[in-house]
């Protein structure tokens, strides 16, 4: 089997941290856009992704990242490529 | 009956009083430890005594709650060492007291930054390795003064009576994610940071001690355990009162 993408990898991580299927997740897809995407839940996206990219991310980042786009942008900024 | 075999727990302030109370209890309860303090040569003290003991070598990490930064390397540190954290106790905290007409605003930041900035800041890093395990403990070391209020305490009180609020607001949040927040709230307690206390209001203190006897650093850190452990699993939002009757 063939190893994740970075792009199939957060995917993933949206939709394990926000109890959500993989085919919701798209580049619009934003902070409460979804009843799933509230402010508890994405505490458990965080965890997600600094779990699935062993990473931790900065509270600023926390705060900024409203959408999914936004959060491949943060990304970078921690050495993760698209 | 081990309460904490098994589980990684993170205890600040655990380089005297009741931090370090609280992580040799926990290291008898079988736990694995990461220890936070600002001083090397206590947390060497605390790590000594649970590896007499018999408790495993903890992960030492120096850090000054009240810096942001020391906080941020504090983060790495333990998200490098663990990926899981079963239980987390906010302990660290500090006494500056003085009556109003006395406060100084450096005062108010150093206090506000010690004894609640950082548990807020620690319980959203601790909630971002309990989380994704659907199961987690926070305990929050408050004050019965957080509850009473006490002269020359203004600061303090607030600090610990936001602790408080902290905790509740906590609880219902990550209630969803099995992972509980508690409070304890010791009274009178037999620690380097009541020796300054003068002979007569020690006196009265006493007198409004239903027991009658300051408590103890063991006392209190046996509390700590018990509510981070499972023993406590239906448990969450509660402010426990360690104060032999003080307050009731």
């Amino acid at each position: 089997m063939p190893a994740l993408d970075n792009e199939q990898k957060l995917r993933q991580a949206f939709s394990l941290g926000l109890n959500l299927p993989e085919s919701e997740i798209n580049d619009n897809f934003q902070y409460g856009s979804s009843a799933q995407w509230d402010s508890i839940s994405h505490m458990a996206l965080v965890a997600a992704i600094d779990s699935t990219f062993d990473i931790m991310l900065d509270t600023d980042d926390l705060i900024d990242m409203s959408s999914y786009g936004k959060a491949r942008g943060i990304l970078t900024k921690y050495g993760v490529q698209f | 009956m081990i309460l904490l075999e098994g589980c990684v727990g993170w205890i600040t302030g655990a380089s005297r009083g009741i931090g370090r109370a609280t992580a040799l209890e926990a290291a008898q309860q079988g736990a694995s430890l990461i220890l936070t303090a600002r001083s090397v040569e206590g947390l060497e003290e605390t790590a000594a005594e649970i590896e007499k003991a018999g408790g495993i070598r903890p992960k030492l990490v120096v850090c000054d709650v009240a810096s942001m930064n020391s906080l941020k390397m504090a983060f790495k540190e333990v998200q490098a060492h663990t990926k899981r954290l079963d239980f987390l106790v906010n302990n660290a905290g500090i006494l500056n007291d003085a009556i109003l007409g006395m406060i100084s605003e450096a005062q108010i930041d150093e206090v506000m930054r010690t004894n609640i900035f950082s548990v807020i800041l620690i319980m959203q890093f601790g909630a971002r390795l309990m989380t994704p395990h659907k199961s987690g403990s926070i305990v929050n070391v408050a004050s019965i003064i957080g509850r009473t209020g006490n002269e020359g305490q203004v600061v303090y009180g607030a600090s610990k009576a936001a602790v408080i609020g902290a905790t509740k607001s906590a609880a219902r949040e990550l209630a969803r994610y099995n992972v509980r927040v508690n409070a304890v709230a010791p009274g009178v307690i037999q620690t380097k940071m009541i020796d300054n206390i003068p002979t007569d209001k020690m006196e009265e203190l006493m007198r409004s001690i239903k027991m009658a006897r300051p408590g103890t650093a063991d006392e209190v850190a046996k509390v700590n355990c018990m509510l981070a452990s499972n023993y406590t699993s239906y448990v969450t939002g509660q402010v426990l009162g360690i104060d032999g009757g003080m307050w009731l």
